[in-house]
């Protein structure tokens, strides 16, 4: 039985294709991906991402906690900013990536991917009980709604139903206010490369939000996107998804996350971490351009003069370049830009090359 | 909704269709249905002429932003013609599925075959199977 998320009955009103996503049943397209990538690209986009975990992190020792558990420095985050960061194992491998919110001087919400959420929660726990921090958690994902909005357009419609001043909200920085006459923490933040919102209320008042923000958008062309937008948005801005570009088995600086490591900070995995580059790295995530034809998928090998050496983790057609893109995990020594590469596609090998990230960047 | 399955063709279960012509050659392509379940088509891997294949293998591979699916040759024989069209605009197939969007001709090897493929009338039961 799929779980299914405040919102499941608008998307089968509005006939998406509804597919498992990591247990969940989720809207993978209401039309098609390409009308709902380019609508968000060119207005506005609105994407329920209710599956995704929150955890309220409460208490005097919250800060340390997290200070802890988490890769990034967040001695100097501020109340009110969110920081990106990493949950490492103890071989220092990449359990999730999360945004932290930091609501109050003692107080905290994660904010986890949905897949890894009860793994989070045990590691965290554990953490917490092992170096008795004192502090409170809860995982509040059963009664947190979440809906991103997302686009050049998406601060004028949004602002159609709050008395939040979105022109003054920075990047990377929320407030609490009202959505539609319901309380709410906006975000100005998102998964697509765009200005956008991510807002978060609770589940029961969701809906409503929901179609208010449907009939504020709907005279600027925003369209409902599924995850299949979602997914070509985030590629093409090279933000990697959890599970697919990266798992336990890669560290941060394999990946496109060495800046999210805090340099003098011991956390959960820095140890195995310090030991591993002491050696350097071998393999490192990528862009990639076919130059042939075809488009190269998650699974796909990549080879150099008949060598194999690396995987291709996310690959599709990029609406916006009108060309075939994607991230590869590959052998150190083939990395740098420009490297032409082969991609085993079926019974042929395709041309590619290696590109810099991101694929797609908006014009302010 | 989908376009009416056409009654001058054959179709297959797996949701190709197929024209037979009196020279024992047979034009295939994927069916109206098929181009609305797979939505923006974005791509198109076709054989290369003389290639042989046998009945319910991979004759082209048709790709959307999300999904990749093969194409089943519904019947056995060699690939005489590919829809070159298709290399520059796949997304002929989204446009006329029974029509411009063709993607192989074929020359059969063995006829007989086409009595194990459905009529319009046959595939619309089917499909109507399969929703339930």
């Amino acid at each position: 039985m799929l779980k299914k998320t405040p919102l499941y009955e608008k998307h089968v009103d509005l006939k998406a294709k509804i597919i498992d996503f990591g247990g969940w049943a989720m809207p993978v397209q209401y039309t098609n991906v390409i009308e709902e990538h380019k609508g968000t690209r060119a207005a506005a986009g609105l994407f329920d991402i209710c599956h995704m975990g929150e955890f309220e992190v409460r208490g005097p020792q919250a800060f340390d906690l997290l200070q802890y558990a988490l890769t990034r420095n967040l001695a100097e985050q501020t109340v009110g900013q969110i920081k990106l960061a990493a949950l490492l194992n103890e071989n220092g491998g990449i359990m999730d990536d999360l945004t932290v919110y930091r609501m109050g001087e003692n107080d905290y919400m994660l904010v986890t991917n949905a897949t890894p959420r009860e793994k989070d929660w045990e590691w965290m726990n554990k953490i917490a009980a092992d170096k008795k921090f004192d502090c409170e958690l809860k995982d509040i994902s059963d009664e947190t709604g979440k809906l991103d909005i997302q686009g050049p357009r998406s601060a004028e419609i949004l602002q159609k139903l709050t008395p939040a001043d979105l022109k003054n909200l920075r990047f990377y920085h929320f407030c609490r206010s009202q959505v539609a006459g319901f309380e709410a923490i906006i975000s100005r933040s998102g998964y697509t490369g765009e200005d956008g919102f991510e807002v978060y209320a609770h589940g029961s008042v969701i809906g409503q939000i929901w179609d208010q923000l449907m009939t504020a958008g709907a005279d600027v062309g925003m369209k409902p996107c599924g995850l299949g937008a979602r997914d070509t948005l985030r590629l093409e801005s090279g933000m990697m998804l959890n599970g697919q570009d990266m798992d336990e088995s890669v560290m941060p600086q394999e990946v496109t996350y060495g800046w999210i490591v805090g340099p003098d900070k011991v956390f959960v995995g820095s140890a195995a971490l310090r030991e591993k580059q002491k050696h350097g790295i071998k393999k490192k995530l990528v862009g990639l351009e076919m130059t042939g034809r075809g488009i190269a998928r998650h699974g796909y090998k990549i080879f150099h003069s008949g060598k194999e050496i690396g995987v291709v983790t996310s690959g599709t057609f990029s609406p916006t370049l009108n060309k075939a893109i994607g991230l590869a995990f590959m052998d150190v020594d083939f990395s740098a830009p420009d490297t032409a590469i082969e991609i085993a596609i079926r019974d042929t090998m395709a041309a590619a090359k290696v590109v810099q990230l991101p694929f797609y960047k908006r014009t302010k | 909704m989908a376009k009416p399955n056409p009654e001058d063709r054959y179709y297959s279960r797996d949701h190709e269709w197929l024209i037979y012509y009196s020279d024992g050659t047979a034009i295939i392509g994927i069916t109206d249905y098929a181009q609305e379940m797979l939505t923006d088509i974005v791509f198109v891997d076709l054989p290369e002429t003389g290639r042989k294949v046998v009945q319910h293998s991979t004759v082209a591979v048709v790709e959307s932003v999300k999904s990749v699916s093969d194409v089943f040759s519904p019947v056995s024989g060699e690939v005489v013609e590919v829809n070159t069209r298709l290399e520059e605009t796949p997304e002929l197939i989204n446009q006329d599925a029974f029509g411009e969007g063709w993607i192989v001709k074929m020359r059969l090897s063995n006829p007989d075959e086409l009595n194990m493929l459905l009529t319009a009338a046959d595939y619309e039961e089917m499909l109507r199977e399969e929703k339930d």
